[in-house]
């Protein structure tokens, strides 16, 4: 049994793709099987689409989606995750919440949910990022050749409204809510019928790992300062992947430390846009860990792009005195387990490295209750449909055991 | 130096040289008295390896923010006589700032210094542009009641313009200003208060008949733009309006915070703030935090001789402004003048966890 669609609530949601008449239709489209031949050459086409938009090149990480939804790329996804014999079939419908404040995490939400044979309806962010047009209106443009594929792809945004929540959850066989634990809480208050499930995406923090002796090992150093300026500045340090606190191994730190942070000072200074706000913020994040954490020191330096405290212990609790837009912990680190509580802690997301990924199996052996990914310096944003420790491929599709 | 010889100096009569040595030496002696006094101040100095310097532009200086975060106070709680608790909105953290006796007795005394190179030494009737209720709860004081309470000194014969729902009480008012026709009369009341419960008022009365002359008055207000930006009433309007209405002219805006009651900066005649020799301000380079040049726009920090209590003596505002000159507006006030341009615009933060700043109501 579905429940009845009401008009008056659907009223108040405005259409990027698809209309109110697609929403009527969407209970009765039929589930695709995983990686459908169909929907990777509807997403190659909208691929085309944006890398033939001039407005895409402007956005790096407009263009970083479409390569990511290519055949060729989407075609290697299918050969990691479909592996067995049994039939699996889409859930049905997905109904996302994207995060308000990234620009793309929506359509890469909403591929997750294609790719795996599914119905999406997705709420993209409210703020009018210029991202968000080019991509919905690819997407459009695409669909007017699969116009029998409308259903599967319908993009709205609405005001924050319980109302429409409660409508979409209702049709929902999952919900994926991105946001952090605040939007969580708020979905919640919208049921969803018995056998639907949820993907949540929580408030978590991450971290970095560098073996010094490998860093000083590496001749393009100004290739991991972009990596790492990808990985926190980029997202003002203020992701979920994003890196609070920097580790470090190995022999020499003091030397790796030192041409580490000098080349990102360099890089920093040439790209980001640094707001009074933030210096003042970050001064306050600094003298609350002084007198928050006992024997922590603030690293000399000549100006606030790059604030480093240097702390004794690299404990969970360390988290709650966390800044952003370049404000990080630092922790030297002689034994690997001597992260151990940073990391047992399921707020604790990814750790970027550079150096062995072994050294980190210790940890995962140990049964550690945080981290879900384990990635190179550079790579923390690169989405996959393994993501924050769920595989989305088993979470959005049914297995059908036949006998 | 200690407080009281400075109390002694007239507020705006030394150059820049010798304030310069008179603020060095407090400001110093004060640093080091709260690093002695106050744990957690210490710990703050100690992790920026501080280290003894020569000018008070050198002390460090502790973000506002800071106030709400933790409880700062260089006293046992046996010698707290009063906190204050900054104005901020329903559900937002507010600043706690621990005063003892010393230090609240120094904040009026200097107010009353600043204010009276204003107003004139003695007592003149005053109208509080508020309501009575504002100053009742005693135990804690709102930046708002505190305000009420250290102008209050000034006024010989004082009456409250509003009742209890800040709406103008036309008997009362009308009565005081037929009782001291002629004289001069103080008006202070906060900057947004006084243009929508009593401006506003006035505006309409005007319509009905009703006016008010008000030529002899002196306004004093402050409390900041941020809600009359809203309504996009600019400092100059506000002041020609209001002259418009009711005749006033002597019109004052100053600049002060919680954090460092006492200290404030009055608006002169020729519309420039002014540092009085108790305080001072330095405007700062967000790269870098380095100081600005006269002209240049930059995060506000303010030092004050006064606090003793708690380390609130040199603090970085979340406010942008200018210096507009030293030792030389044309009102004959020394020290530096200048002007707030307003608080710090919010930085957008990307990230994957959504900020609910205006979205839920």
């Amino acid at each position: 049994m579905r429940t009845s669609i009401n008009d008056y609530v659907l009223r108040k949601v405005n259409f990027l793709t698809g209309s109110h008449d697609d929403v009527l239709k969407i209970c009765n489209t039929h589930a695709r099987m995983p990686f459908d031949d169909e929907i990777m050459t509807f997403l190659n086409d909208v691929s085309v689409v944006l890398m033939n938009n001039k407005a895409s090149r402007l956005y790096s990480d407009v263009v970083t989606f479409a390569f990511w939804i290519r055949m060729s790329s989407t075609k290697m996804l299918k050969e990691r995750f479909i592996h067995s014999e049994a039939y699996r079939l889409g859930k049905g419908v997905v109904f996302h919440i994207a995060p308000s404040n990234v620009p793309v995490n929506f359509a890469y939400s909403l591929v997750a949910g294609l790719l795996n044979g599914n119905a999406n309806v997705v709420r993209v962010p409210s703020k009018g990022f210029e991202q968000v047009s080019i991509i919905a209106d690819a997407f459009g443009e695409v669909l007017e050749s699969y116009p029998y594929l409308k259903s599967y792809v319908i993009l709205v945004r609405y005001a924050r409204d319980k109302d429409v929540n409660d409508l979409f959850s209702s049709i929902a066989d999952v919900r994926v809510v991105w946001g952090g634990d605040a939007t969580i809480s708020e979905l919640r208050k919208s049921p969803l019928p018995p056998r639907s499930g949820e993907i949540t995406f929580a408030d978590r923090y991450s971290l970095a790992v560098i073996d010094s002796d490998i860093y000083l090992s590496i001749d393009n150093k100004s290739k991991v300062a972009i990596d790492f300026y990808n990985d926190t500045y980029f997202t003002d340090q203020n992701a979920c992947t994003s890196p609070r606190i920097v580790v470090w191994t190995g022999n020499r730190i003091d030397e790796a430390k030192e041409i580490f942070w000098k080349e990102e000072h360099d890089l920093v200074e040439q790209m980001y846009r640094f707001q009074a706000v933030q210096a003042v913020n970050k001064l306050t994040s600094a003298y609350m860990s002084a007198v928050a954490i006992p024997g922590s020191s603030v690293e000399d330096h000549e100006d606030n792009l790059i604030i480093r405290v240097r702390v004794p212990e690299a404990k969970a609790s360390l988290m709650d005195y966390r800044g952003d837009s370049g404000f990080f912990f630092e922790y030297n680190c002689k034994d690997i387990m001597e992260i151990m509580n940073l990391c047992d802690d399921k707020h604790c997301q990814t750790i970027s490295y550079i150096g062995h990924r072994d050294m980190f199996l210790p940890l995962i052996k140990s049964g550690v209750k945080g981290i879900d990914r384990i990635v190179p310096i550079g790579k923390t944003m690169d989405f996959d449909l393994i993501w924050d420790g769920y595989d989305l491929t088993s979470m959005l599709t049914r297995v059908i055991s036949i006998s | 130096m200690t407080f009281d010889e400075i109390l002694g100096i007239k507020p705006y009569e030394m150059d820049k040289d010798r304030k310069c040595k008179i603020l060095n030496e407090r400001l110093l002696y004060l640093t080091d008295y709260h690093k002695m006094q106050c744990p957690e101040y210490s710990r703050m100095l100690d992790a920026f390896s501080y280290k003894r310097i020569e000018s008070y532009e050198d002390i460090p200086f502790l973000p506002v923010r800071l106030f709400k975060e933790m409880d700062l106070k260089s006293v046992p709680d046996n010698d707290v006589v009063k906190t204050m608790t900054s104005s901020g909105t329903t559900g937002q953290a507010v600043s706690k700032i621990y005063l003892d006796r010393v230090t609240s007795a120094n904040q009026q005394k200097a107010m009353v210094k600043i204010v009276s190179d204003f107003t004139g030494s003695g007592r003149i009737p005053m109208i509080i542009i508020d309501c009575p209720s504002v100053v009742k709860a005693r135990a804690v004081f709102s930046a708002r009641g505190a305000g009420i309470l250290g102008f209050s000194v000034f006024g010989s014969k004082k009456i409250y313009a509003l009742d209890d729902n800040m709406k103008l009480d036309v008997e009362v008012f009308k009565e005081f200003l037929n009782a001291y026709k002629g004289e001069k009369i103080l008006l202070f009341g906060f900057t947004f208060i006084v243009w929508q419960h009593f401006y506003k008022e006035l505006i309409r009365l005007k319509e009905e008949g009703i006016s008010f002359d008000l030529a002899n008055g002196i306004l004093i207000h402050g409390g900041g733009w941020k809600k009359l930006i809203s309504e996009a009433i600019s400092k100059e309007e506000f002041d020609t309006r209001l002259e418009g209405v009711c005749g006033l002219k002597s019109i004052h805006d100053y600049y002060g915070m919680v954090e460092q009651t006492g200290c404030i900066y009055m608006e002169c005649e020729f519309g420039h703030l002014h540092a009085s020799i108790f305080s001072d301000v330095i405007t700062r380079r967000h790269k870098d935090f380095s100081p600005c040049d006269i002209g240049e726009t930059g995060i506000i920090q303010v030092v004050s001789t006064i606090p003793e209590s708690y380390p609130g003596h040199s603090l970085l505002t979340e406010d942008e402004g200018v210096i507009l000159g030293e030792d030389d507006c044309p009102c004959g006030r020394k020290g530096k003048y200048f002007k707030v341009n307003g608080r710090l615009k919010d930085a957008e933060l990307r990230g994957c966890s959504d900020t609910y700043a205006d979205e839920y109501k």
